[in-house]
C-alpha cells in the first residue's frame, strides 16, 4: 500500500478535511531539519557559562575585582606612605593622632584654609600619626599575596607528592600516605610559634629586601604551610587519581601502546584539573585567615609593615575610643575570604564533573 | 601446518585478593583457557558476568600480565618486548562507550591518539586527513571531529572507539561486549558495522558478550564460558541447535525471545541457585553445584573439552 | 461507570536542568486494570522510567510533574498531602528498581530493612513483624530465611538481592507494583529466575504489574498488554500479540526487524538509522520522524493522534491515517 502513496485519488483529497500533499514522503534534508544537535560548547565555556549563571559567584568576582584594583591603584593616587607619619610641608603633623575617618587635623585645616590642597584621611588615622586608609590597603595587598603564594606551594607540593603516591599505587602509595598521616597528626599552631621562634634567630636578610620587609615571621608562615598544608591537598589528588585511574580510557590508551608519562600527562592531569582549581581557589582564603590570626596574636609580619590581622590586633587598644580602627580591617578580612570561598564554591558547581546535571 | 591468526594456549589469570583478614587469596579469573581464531574470522565468547571473559580478552592484550599460559599472533608469542609492536596488530573496542572515551579530548584527538603513539604520519595534514577517512568510515561526520565525546550518543560514541581501534590497522580486535551498553536500535547498527568492516578490511573479532542472540548473529563460533573456564565450543549455529553441556542448555533456554507465542510455549530450564564465588570455587567442575547431572565424578575431576565431532568440544562428563 | 485501578492522563513530566527543559513525559495517558500487567517499552530517554517516578511522584529536584493527572481507583494522586503520597507508595503501590546493589542500605541486616516496610505500613510488632520478613523471603524463593534475615547486603548475590527487593516491595500487599528494569542489572540465568519468580507472585496475589524495560524478551514473555514509547510520547499500544505480530507504528516495526532473532541471522540486520533524539530539541511533529524511513511531511509538522487500529490495538502513526484515508478514496472511486 505505501507505494501507492503517489497515486493518490483525487477525489479524496476533498473528501478528507486533512490536506494530502503533506502525506508525500518526506526528503533527507527535511528530516535531518528536524534533528539537531546541541551546540558544541567545550567544557571549560560550559563551565564558564555555569560560573557566570551563578549570582553569589559574580557577585564574589566582581568584589574580587573591586578590592584587586583598588590595592593596585590607591597606593598611585594616595600621597601617604603606609610607614609615613603625617607631616606637612615637612613638619611632623602631632595633631593627625586617631583622626576619625574623613576629618582633618587642626594643622591641616589651617593648612587648607591657607588655600592649599590636602588628601582626605578616608579611613582616618592611626596613633602613630599614620593614614589608615593606606595601611588597611597595604595590608590587603600582603594578605593577599600571602593566600596565593602559600596555595601555589601547596598546590606544587600537593600535585607532585599526590600524583606519584596516587599514579605509582601500591607500596610506593602506602608509605607516602602514612608520612601523610603523621604529617597530619602535628599540631600546626605549635610548629608556627616553634619555628617562628627558631627562624628568627636563623634567618637574618639584608635589610631592604623584600624578605626582610616581610619579616621571618612571614617567611616562617610560608615554610610553615609548605611542610604542613599540602598534606590535604595530596591526599586530595592522590584519591582523584585512583579513580580516574579506574576509567576505561585509561585502558585503552594502554591498549593503544601509549606510555606512562603520555596518559599522566594527556589524560590524568588534564581530568582532575578541574578539582585541583577548585580546592587552589579554595585553599587561599583559608591561608588569609591563617596569616590573619597569626598576625593578629603577634606572629604575623613585621612592623612597621601592616597585615589585616596585625592592623586588627593594633586596634585592641583603643578599641572603645576607635572601634572604626578595627571595623575596617576585619571588613577586608571577611570581604576577601567570603568572596574568595563564594567563588570557589561556584567554581566547583560549575566545573566539578560530579555535579554535572 | 597452518598457522592461526590468535593461538591461546591454556592462558591463566590469577588476581590476589585481600579478604576482610588481611589473607590474600588467588581468585581464578582465567583458569586453562584455550582457543584460535582464523584469519578474518569472529569467535563469539559468551557468559555470564564474572566468569572471566573480559579478563581473557584483556589478557590477550597483556593489559593484564598473564599468569601462566601463552598468546600466539601468527605463530609469535607475545611477551613484554613485543608488545608494543604487538599492539599495532592487536586492538581493542571497549564496553563501555561512556568511560572509554577521554572527556577532555575532542574526538580528532581522541582517534588521533594510536596515530601519535605510533607515530604514523609525516604531517599535521596527514594525520587530519586520516582521521577523518577514519571517521567517515565508521560513519561519522567530519564536522564532529572538534567535539567533545560527551556531545555524542551511546551508538555514536562507540563509533569513535571503534575508529580508534582501527586507526592502526589492527588484523585482530577483541570487542569486549561492544554493544550491551547501547539501545537495541543503535545495537543493530553497530552490528552491522562490525560485520561490514570484517567483509572490507578482513579483521578477526574476539566478540565478548553476554546477550547470546547477538553473539549468534555476528560469530562464526561460539566459546561458552564458566567461572574462568571454557565449558564449550562449537560453530554458532550448531551451538544454538544442539547445545550439548547443561550449563550451555540453561543458558539458551533463558534468553528472553521477543516473540511472545514463542517465549511463552517453550520450556526453560531454569537453574538453581547462584554462581559460586570464584573465590571459593566447587572442585571439579564449577558447574557441578548447580547441574542436573552432576555425579561423584564432576565434584572430582574438571572435565577437559573433548572433540565431539564438526570441532565440537565439550568440557562435560556426563554428555 | 468501571473503574480503572490506576489511571494517568495526559501526564506531562520535565527536568528543568542547566541546558534548558527536558520534557521527558510529553502527553502519556494509559489505563491500569486490577491484575493485569503492562509493559513500558522504549530504549534509554523514552520517559518510560520518568513515567513510573512520576506515578510514585519520586522525581529527581529537577524534575516536576507540569500537567495531567494521576487517577488511583478514581482519587487524583496529586490532592493528596505528602502524608497520604508515603501511605500510597508502598501500600498501595511498591516499586523495584533496576540495580539491587544500590537499592539496599549496606549497614541494616535484611531483616532490618523488610522490618521497616512492614512496620512502616502495618500495625504489626515485634516477633510478628519477623515472622512476617520470613514469610516474604520464603514466598520470593529464599531458602533458609531464618538465617537470611541475619545477613548483611553484601553477604548475597545481585539475584538473591532482588529477591529481597521483591520481598520488600510485596510487604504490605500492594495493589500496584511497578517494576523499574527489573532484570537489566542481572545475568540471564538469574534473569530467567527472577522473571519466573514475578509471574509467579502475580498469580498467587493478583496485583497489578507496570513492568519498564528496555527489552523486548522480557517484554514478550511478561506482559498482557503493551505501551512502546519514544521521545517521552506513547507510540503504540496493544496487547502483547498485536505489537509483537501486526505492530502499526514505524519505530515498533523498525525495532522489531532491528533485533536478532532465528530468521535473520544469515542476513545483515535492519536497524533504525540515525541517532537518538535530542531531548533538549524536540521536533514539532512525531518524535520519530527524524529517523524514520517512511516520514511524510506531515510527520515533521504535526504531531499524529492517536487512531484506533483495532479495539486491542492503537498506534500514533500518519501512516496509518494515510492508508485509512487511501483506502477510503479506493472505495469512493470505485
Amino acid at each position: 500500500m505505501e507505494k501507492n502513496t503517489n497515486q493518490l485519488p483525487k477525489k479524496s483529497i476533498l473528501s478528507a478535511q486533512i490536506d494530502l500533499s503533506k502525506f508525500s514522503p518526506a526528503t533527507e534534508d527535511e528530516k535531518k531539519q528536524q534533528d539537531v544537535m546541541s551546540e558544541s560548547t567545550t567544557f571549560f565555556k560550559d563551565g564558564m557559562r555555569k560560573l557566570f549563571k551563578n549570582p553569589l559567584a559574580v557577585l564574589s568576582i566582581v568584589l574580587l575585582c573591586i578590592i584587586l584594583l583598588t590595592i593596585i591603584v590607591a597606593p598611585m593616587v594616595v600621597p601617604y606612605g603606609y610607614s609615613e607619619m603625617l607631616s606637612i610641608e615637612g613638619k611632623r603633623d602631632k595633631t593627625a593622632k586617631n583622626l576619625p575617618p574623613f576629618t582633618y587635623s587642626e594643622n591641616e585645616q589651617e593648612y587648607i584654609a591657607q588655600g592649599n590642597k590636602r588628601f582626605p584621611h578616608i579611613f582616618g588615622t592611626d596613633d602613630l600619626c599614620r593614614d589608615y586608609f593606606i595601611r588597611v590597603i597595604y595590608g590587603t595587598r600582603i594578605s593577599l599575596l600571602v593566600g596565593f603564594f602559600a596555595s601555589i606551594i601547596v598546590l606544587i607540593i600537593g600535585l607532585l607528592y599526590g600524583s606519584i603516591s596516587g599514579y605509582l599505587g601500591g607500596k610506593v602509595d602506602l608509605i607516602m600516605m602514612r608520612i601523610v598521616d603523621i604529617i597530619y597528626s602535628l599540631p600546626d599552631m605549635l610548629i608556627i610559634i616553634l619555628l617562628s621562634v627558631v627562624l628568627n634567630e636563623a634567618l637574618k636578610f639584608p635589610t631592604g629586601t623584600i624578605f626582610a620587609q616581610l619579616g621571618t615571621n612571614m617567611i616562617s608562615i610560608f615554610i610553615v604551610f609548605g611542610l604542613l598544608y599540602w598534606v590535604s591537598m595530596a591526599r586530595l589528588i592522590r584519591g582523584q587519581i585512583l579513580s580516574i585511574k579506574e576509567n576505561e580510557y585509561i585502558l585503552a590508551a594502554k591498549s593503544i601502546g601509549a606510555k606512562p608519562s603520555r596518559i599522566i600527562r594527556k589524560h590524568i592531569i588534564p581530568n582532575c584539573l578541574s578539582v585541583i582549581i577548585i580546592s587552589t581557589a579554595l585553599q587561599i582564603p583559608s591561608a588569609i585567615f591563617t596569616e590573619s590570626y597569626l598576625s593578629f596574636v603577634g606572629l604575623g609580619v613585621k612592623v612597621p609593615m601592616p597585615s589585616l590581622g596585625s592592623l586588627a590586633n593594633a586596634a585592641r587598644e583603643g578599641l572603645q575610643s576607635y572601634p572604626y580602627k578595627l571595623v575596617f580591617p576585619a571588613i577586608m578580612i571577611c570581604l576577601i575570604v567570603l568572596s574568595l570561598n563564594l567563588l570557589g564554591d561556584g567554581l566547583r558547581d560549575a566545573f566539578d564533573p560530579k555535579l554535572k546535571r | 601446518m597452518s598457522e592461526h591468526l590468535l593461538e591461546v594456549k591454556n592462558l591463566k589469570e590469577y588476581f590476589s585478593v585481600r579478604n576482610g583478614v588481611g589473607k590474600t587469596l588467588p581468585l581464578k579469573a582465567v583458569d586453562d583457557v584455550s582457543f584460535t581464531i582464523e584469519k578474518g574470522e569472529t569467535l563469539g565468547l559468551v557468559g555470564e558476568s564474572g566468569c572471566g571473559k573480559t579478563t581473557v580478552g584483556r589478557t590477550i592484550l597483556r593489559l593484564y600480565k598473564p599468569t601462566g599460559g601463552q598468546v600466539l599472533f601468527k605463530g609469535e608469542e607475545v611477551n613484554d618486548k613485543n608488545i608494543g609492536h604487538m599492539r599495532k596488530k592487536m586492538q581493542m573496542v571497549f564496553q563501555d562507550p561512556y568511560s572509554s572515551l577521554d572527556p577532555r579530548m575532542t574526538v580528532e584527538d581522541i582517534i588521533g591518539e594510536p596515530l601519535d603513539v605510533h607515530k604514523l604520519y609525516a604531517n599535521r595534514k596527514e594525520r587530519r586527513d586520516k582521521i577523518l577517512e577514519l571517521m567517515s568510515f565508521v560513519g561519522l561526520n567530519a564536522e564532529h571531529a572538534t567535539r567533545y565525546a560527551h556531545e555524542f550518543s551511546g551508538g555514536q560514541r562507540q563509533r569513535i572507539g571503534i575508529a580508534r581501534a582501527l586507526a592502526v590497522n589492527p588484523e585482530f580486535i577483541v570487542c569486549d561486549e561492544p554493544v550491551s551498553a547501547l539501545d537495541v536500535s543503535i545495537q543493530a547498527q553497530v552490528i552491522n558495522m562490525f560485520e561490514e568492516l570484517q567483509e572490507k578490511l578482513g579483521v578477526a573479532y574476539l566478540f565478548i558478550a553476554h546477550d547470546l542472540l547477538v553473539v549468534h548473529h555476528i560469530s562464526k563460533r561460539i566459546a561458552v564460558m564458566y567461572l574462568g573456564k571454557i565449558v564449550e565450543i562449537a560453530d554458532a549455529d550448531e551451538l544454538n541447535e544442539q547445545p550439548i553441556h547443561p550449563y550451555t542448555q540453561s543458558l539458551l533456554s533463558a534468553v528472553p525471545i521477543p516473540d511472545p507465542d514463542v517465549t511463552r510455549s517453550r520450556k526453560r530450564i531454569v537453574l538453581e541457585g547462584d554462581v559460586p564465588s570464584p573465590l571459593n570455587m566447587p572442585s571439579g567442575c564449577p558447574f557441578r553445584t548447580r547441574c542436573r547431572y552432576a555425579t561423584e565424578q564432576c565434584a572430582k575431576e574438571m572435565p577437559t573439552l573433548t572433540d565431539r565431532g564438526n570441532g565440537h568440544q565439550v568440557a562435560c562428563w556426563n554428555k | 461507570m468501571s473503574e480503572y485501578l490506576l489511571s494517568v492522563q495526559d501526564l506531562h513530566t520535565s527536568f528543568f536542568t542547566d541546558s534548558g527543559e527536558v520534557q521527558a513525559v510529553n502527553g502519556v495517558s494509559f489505563n491500569l486494570n486490577p491484575g493485569e500487567i503492562l509493559g513500558i517499552v522504549g530504549e534509554s530517554g523514552s520517559g518510560k522510567s520518568v513515567t513510573a517516578y512520576s506515578i510514585m511522584q519520586i522525581l529527581a529536584d529537577t524534575g516536576r510533574v507540569v500537567s495531567g493527572r494521576v487517577l488511583y481507583k478514581g482519587q487524583d494522586l496529586a490532592q493528596w498531602s505528602e502524608k497520604q503520597m508515603r501511605g500510597f507508595r508502598g501500600k498501595s503501590c511498591s516499586i523495584i528498581f533496576q540495580d539491587p546493589m544500590t537499592s539496599l542500605n549496606p549497614v541494616f541486616t535484611i531483616g532490618n530493612q523488610i522490618g521497616e516496610a512492614i512496620r512502616l505500613h502495618t500495625d504489626k510488632k515485634g516477633p510478628e513483624v519477623k515472622a512476617r520478613a520470613i514469610e516474604l523471603l520464603e514466598l520470593v524463593g529464599i531458602n533458609e530465611p531464618e538465617k537470611r534475615i541475619k545477613q548483611y547486603p553484601y553477604e548475597l548475590s545481585g539475584g538473591m538481592r532482588q529477591r529481597v527487593m521483591i520481598a520488600m516491595a510485596l510487604a504490605c500487599e500492594p495493589d500496584i507494583l511497578i517494576a523499574d528494569e527489573p532484570t537489566t542489572a542481572l545475568d540471564v540465568t538469574i534473569q530467567a529466575q527472577i522473571l519466573e519468580l514475578m509471574q509467579d507472585l502475580q498469580h498467587k496475589l493478583g496485583m497489578a504489574v507496570i513492568m519498564v524495560t528496555h527489552d523486548l524478551g522480557v517484554i514478550a514473555d511478561m506482559c498482557d498488554n503493551i505501551i512502546v514509547m519514544y521521545g517521552g510520547r506513547i507510540c503504540e499500544r496493544g496487547t502483547a500479540s498485536e505489537i509483537f505480530y501486526n505492530p502499526r507504528h514505524e519505530y515498533t516495526k523498525g525495532l522489531l526487524r532491528s533485533i536478532p532473532n532465528v530468521n535473520n541471522m544469515k542476513k545483515r540486520l535492519e536497524p533504525i538509522e540515525g541517532t537518538p533524539i535530542n531531548m533538549l530539541n524536540l521536533p514539532k511533529g512525531c518524535a520519530f520522524c527524524t529517523r524514520c524511513n517512511a516520514a511524510m511531511k506531515i510527520c515533521l509538522t504535526e504531531r499524529p493522534e492517536e487512531i484506533t487500529i483495532n479495539e486491542n490495538h492503537k498506534a500514533s502513526c500518519w501512516v496509518n491515517v494515510r492508508d485509512q484515508l487511501m483506502q477510503k478514496g479506493g472505495q469512493e472511486n470505485e
